[in-house]
């Protein structure tokens, strides 16, 4: 099994404040990863430390091997290997649906305007909204925009997938379409690490859960057994507060 | 509607009954509205208006240019950049604190003493015109750049977009629209200090009224200048309303650009 992603001992403060008291994680090749926990558990800010959006105190992330902690990596190369969806979508509202999906390839990846348009618009074409490619985001409902979030991050063949509370934010009518796609995507052989509050979904999709508390892994494992039988208080606690509604 | 311009009409007769009625009026009637003089001064300070038109375009060019630039370096964030930091806030303080009259004086008169050469008044008119404004439009659009939610940022750098790229591709253009209306406000005001630059003693459309006053010995000369500036103002002042009517409306409608 080789690791696409590989953690070690990542710490982060807020001030005096920790938020990430030494994870180690490791992702495979083709592996979708469910991290579920309170709010505050430390989940988006583990999501942010992977990309460099948050620079850690303490630990090593290592991306097929390379070390993209070191704070001699070119950040910005690092970042455009991870495909990053968030909870409030963060879509730019002054750019067409098209521009917004095909901004990275054309300004980062440097794909010419003609071939980032035809893989944008294949893309905008499979989540079912490639008539809407030239209006902007806010003639979208909040589900429609969070699909083309994910045509963005996907646009530029990432290597992991990061998909932060990506249905948080959204009506729960709308959550469906979203749900399915990422479903699609897992199918594929997308490799995956989210935050999500959806444990029916996280069941269903996730090869493993991992149970974040207090900023600690407090215990993981494959999806199904993970929720049959938690064999943490933590999670025991966890889980059932969350089934009880 | 009919009420409207019924209204407004009888309002307008009633000034104009009220002005034309009162003591000196026949007097200021003929040393500042006489139709002769003005149409014999018209081809001189229709001319000179060209001169402002020119000196504007330039002007709007190189503050666009240096504002966007001091806006810059005004969010640039980290120690080592703390000397271009003060460096731009000084520049902004200083310069929207002195009177455009001065700088104009100092930049016109002060910069060819330096150099100890000839420059054109035009160019330093310009030059002096560029420095004032830009300290009034860098911070129209530092505050738009501060106006755009963080979040806006992230999704930009989380693509692997650069700092700059980020700023050029994402924020600007969104801080830019925002702040359209008071951007436009700026350059209705700088339509018509572009006319100041005749202290230089450049032919601009204030100076030839100024000639042509000299020539009639009375004010008509100035009222056609201004009807001039007047008619350069007004689309952009229409304008103006109309992209702030705009935006509104698409605020309420629930998004931000």
């Amino acid at each position: 099994m080789s690791a696409v992603l590989e953690l070690t001992g990542i710490r982060k403060s807020f001030g005096a404040t920790p938020v990430l008291r030494g994870i180690d994680l490791e992702l495979a090749e083709h592996e979708v990863v469910a991290l579920i926990g309170p709010s505050g558990s430390g989940k988006s800010t583990l999501l942010r430390t992977i990309n460099l959006l948050e620079p850690i105190d303490d630990g090593r992330i290592l991306l097929r091997g390379e070390d993209i902690s070191d704070p001699r990596v070119a950040v910005d190369r690092v970042r455009a290997r991870f495909g990053v969806v968030f909870q409030h979508f963060n879509l730019f509202p002054h750019l067409s649906v098209l521009d917004n999906v095909t901004l990275a390839a054309r300004k980062v990846h440097r794909v010419p305007r003609a071939r980032a348009e035809e893989r944008g618009l294949e893309l905008l074409d499979r989540i079912g909204l490639a008539e809407k490619a030239r209006e902007h985001p806010d003639r979208l409902s909040g589900g429609q925009q969070q699909r083309v979030a994910i045509a963005r991050a996907l646009h530029t063949d990432p290597e992991v997938l990061l998909l932060d509370e990506i249905t948080s934010a959204l009506d729960p009518l709308l959550v469906g379409d979203v749900l399915e796609l990422v479903r699609e995507l897992a199918a594929e052989g997308t490799t995956i690490l989210m935050a999500t509050h959806e444990m029916a979904f996280a069941r269903d999709v996730a090869h493993r859960v991992v149970f974040l508390d207090g900023g600690v892994i407090v215990e993981q494992g494959p999806a199904a057994a993970l929720f049959a039988n938690p064999r943490e208080p933590a999670t025991r606690e966890y889980l059932r507060r969350f089934s009880a509604g | 509607m009919l009420v409207g311009a019924a209204s407004t009409l009888t309002f307008g007769v009633l000034v104009w009954l009220f002005v034309i009625n009162t003591p000196g009026w026949a007097r200021v009637q003929e040393s500042f509205f006489d139709p002769e003089t003005a149409l014999a001064a018209f081809p001189r300070v229709a001319e000179g208006f060209l001169v402002n038109l020119r000196i504007l375009v330039f002007a709007v060019v190189g503050v666009a240019i240096v504002a966007t630039l001091l806006a810059f370096l005004r969010t640039l964030r980290g120690a080592v950049f703390f000397p271009l930091r003060v460096l731009a806030a000084a520049y902004t303080d200083l310069f929207r604190g002195i009177p455009l009259i001065i700088v104009i004086y100092l930049i016109g008169f002060g910069v060819p003493g330096l150099l100890q050469t000839r420059i054109s008044a035009e160019l330093l008119g310009t030059i002096a015109l560029v420095i004032t404004y830009s300290a009034y439009v860098s911070e129209v659009i530092r505050a738009g750049i501060e106006g755009v939610h963080p979040s806006q940022r992230l999704g930009a750098r989380a693509l692997g977009l650069t700092h700059g790229q980020t700023l050029r591709l994402v924020v600007l253009p969104q801080a830019i629209r925002r702040q359209a209306p008071p951007l436009m406000n700026d350059f209705v005001a700088m339509q018509k200090d572009v006319g100041l630059v005749s202290i230089l003693g450049i032919v601009d459309a204030v100076r030839g009224a100024q000639i042509e006053q000299a020539k009639y010995a009375e004010f008509t000369p100035y009222i056609v200048a201004a009807v001039l500036f007047v008619l350069l103002a007004i689309p952009t002042i229409r304008l103006t309303d109309w992209v702030s009517a705009r935006l509104r409306k698409r605020e309420q409608m629930g998004s931000v650009v």
